[in-house]
């Protein structure tokens, strides 16, 4: 009998391992964005722009035009790409040290300007590249290299919650938090990431997906240990669910 | 040794969080970048150890970082933050709002190559874009400089005829990532070395109400006050040295603007600051060994720069080699010390042939081939009296 192929890989990723860490859900969404750009055709016509952190490799990953932005500033860097190129789909990929902390100003201003473009936000609640520095998504009573004894809101405030500060904004077309935590998260993230660039795609305003993702080596605890972090502790800090989803143009 | 140090093998960052500590700061603010990144991390641990009474504020960005820290100072508090490459530069328009206020903030640059492309080794060109802030600048040999550069800023920064801030600059990985031998104070020893800070204004003096910074309207006093900037660069001069030499009493190591080897009788000499002055030196003396008259000079001070002393030190050379490990892409006029080195021989009777080596951006190693190479030239200039070309890239690939 046969066997039929029903599992490839996007053609937009391109065949090379990942340099992430076991256990880091980095690879899943680039996956999961790859699958999506495939699945519009729109390979030859989007731009991605990298923040600093992790992610900052993802030129070697992504096989379509990249473009490295200063830490933080890619929404502003992409506001300048579709504004000139308004024809094109231009998303940004950043992590919380980048746009939760550092580009705070710039996702938040590119947010309400409506720019047409796609923000795909990686929460892992720490600084990764750096090594493990509290971000200002990690949770209270967190152990990173900064907080040693634990995140105390009386000295370091408290988790952002940058999906649900970024809807309410009337430039901000779609919200969303999503998990790559099960099987069954990794399918709701699929439509979350969809739906953004659709909403791009429609030009309907500024779409955002935050992802909860794991840091093994950061956290200290193994993958699956990670997984169980996340499904006991981060959804009580970061609930997942689609914020907005603007149904018109 | 002096009574009460200790020997210790530690990496570059290590030594700056230990003066740090001994230092006890009032208030740090910091973001974490690469290579800095150790000495907040170090820094955040001795913070939740008790260890300091610091404030420990772990702030958004560089830009907040320089902007906590300025309006912490103004306070009348001792301050410290520390950063490298982009983060310095994203602290740009603060490094000039810190020393137009006259502000005393101390901090170590671990110096790293500026984007793009991104690279995060070591060069200058961080802190030399920064040169005309109004910053004092002093570079680092090792990690041991690095910790006695940070005790001293303290005490330079803080003179009452200078009040200017002061940045403390080791190569990023060669010094901040390598374990060195050093040699730590007794704590009480540095308690005392840097004393308490006594501002003579402060906004929380309620006897003497100040503001800071204010707008200083169309007919304002802006140029005067830029003037005593310049003054206070002025003074610098003499309480660098001061500062270095009571230093030495303590530590059993003394410093001035720049060090000298082999110059009394060396012929050509080669000018070096940073991390490479070691690999500079060592090279330096197996020549001078052979027999050739090679000598050296480390620039400590690169602001202010000693213009006078550095010229008549070099005065009776023959020729001069200038390393830079930065650039100022001024269309062929070489990196920053030599452009500073060249001016300061202006207005000399009998001066040497200039060369100058642009070495080791985004990290690229200096080799010791790579040196005797360029001293193989120089000593040919020093013969010939002529130097075949004036900027020269050292270990680039062409």
């Amino acid at each position: 009998m046969a066997l039929t192929k029903v599992f490839t890989r996007p053609d937009s990723l391109r065949d090379i391992n990942f340099h992430f860490c076991p256990g880091c859900h980095h690879g899943t969404a680039h996956r999961l964005i790859c699958e999506a750009i495939d699945y519009y055709g729109i390979r030859e016509r989007t731009i991605g722009i990298p923040g600093v952190g992790c992610g900052v490799f993802l030129y070697n990953y992504f096989d379509l035009d990249v473009c490295e932005a200063p830490h933080g500033r890619a929404p502003a860097v992409a506001t300048g790409f579709k504004r000139v190129l308004p024809q094109n789909i231009i998303f940004t990929y950043q992590g919380d040290g980048d746009l939760g902390s550092i580009g705070m100003s710039e996702v938040i201003h590119t947010a309400n300007r409506g720019e047409n473009i796609t923000v795909f936000f990686i929460n892992n609640s720490v600084y990764g590249m750096t090594g493990g520095q509290m971000a200002p998504t990690t949770l209270l009573g967190q152990r990173t290299t900064t907080t040693p004894y634990g995140r105390d809101f009386r000295t370091e405030g408290y988790p952002i919650r940058m999906a649900e500060m970024l809807a309410p904004l009337e430039g901000v077309a779609f919200a969303a938090r999503v998990s790559l935590h099960t099987p069954t998260q990794v399918k709701k993230a699929r439509k979350a990431v969809l739906r953004a660039l659709d909403i791009q795609i429609k030009n309907m305003g500024f779409s955002f997906v935050e992802f909860l993702c794991a840091c093994p080596t950061n956290w200290g605890l193994s993958p699956r240990q990670c997984i169980e972090k996340i499904d006991g502790e981060m959804l009580q800090s970061f609930p997942l669910g689609t914020y907005k989803n603007r149904q018109d143009s | 040794m002096a009574a009460g140090s200790k020997i210790v093998a530690i990496v570059g960052t290590d030594a700056v969080s230990e003066a740090m500590r001994q230092i006890n700061p009032d208030l740090v603010a910091a973001y974490p970048i690469t290579p800095q990144t150790a000495i907040v991390e170090t820094y955040s641990q001795m913070v939740a150890d008790g260890l300091v009474k610091s404030h420990m504020v772990a702030v958004e960005s560089e830009h907040s970082a320089m902007s906590a820290a300025i309006g912490a100072a103004a306070t009348g508090a001792r301050v410290m933050t520390c950063t490298s490459s982009q983060g310095l530069a994203l602290m740009w328009e603060l490094l000039y709002i810190a020393s137009g206020l006259r502000l005393p903030i101390v901090m170590p640059n671990v110096n790293r190559a500026l984007s793009a492309p991104i690279n995060i080794h070591c060069d200058h060109g961080d802190s030399m874009g920064a040169r005309d802030a109004g910053w004092i600048q002093l570079f680092s040999e090792n990690a041991q400089e690095a910790y006695d550069n940070t005790i001293q800023a303290v005490r330079i920064a803080e003179d009452p005829g200078i009040l200017l801030p002061v940045m403390v600059l080791l190569d990023g990985f060669i010094i901040s990532h390598s374990i060195d031998r050093v040699e730590l104070l007794d704590d009480e020893v540095v308690a005392n070395f840097v004393g308490e800070f006594k501002p003579a204004y402060s906004l929380l003096d309620v006897n003497n109400p100040v503001s800071v910074g204010n707008f200083d309207g169309l007919y304002g006093y802006y140029f005067e006050f830029k003037r005593q900037q310049e003054e206070a660069m002025l003074n610098s001069f003499g309480v660098i040295k001061e500062v270095g030499a009571e230093f030495g009493k303590i530590s059993g190591r003394s410093y001035s603007l720049f060090e000298t080897i082999g110059m009394e009788d060396a012929e050509f000499a080669i000018v070096v600051l940073g991390s490479a002055a070691g690999t500079v030196r060592h090279e330096v003396e197996t020549m001078r060994a052979k027999g050739i008259p090679i000598g050296m000079i480390k620039l400590r001070a690169f602001r202010p720069f000693p213009a006078r002393e550095l010229a008549e030190a070099i005065s009776r050379m023959k020729a001069v080699a200038v390393f830079d490990r930065s650039n100022t892409f001024a269309g062929n006029m070489g990196g920053p010390v030599f452009i500073e080195l060249r001016s300061s021989l202006y207005d000399l009777e009998k001066k040497p042939l200039l060369v100058n080596y642009v070495y080791g951006l985004g990290g690229r190693d200096l080799s010791i081939e790579l040196i005797n190479k360029a001293a193989a030239e120089l000593a040919e200039a020093a013969r010939s009296g002529q130097v075949k070309q004036s900027i020269n890239y050292l270990g680039l690939r062409e």
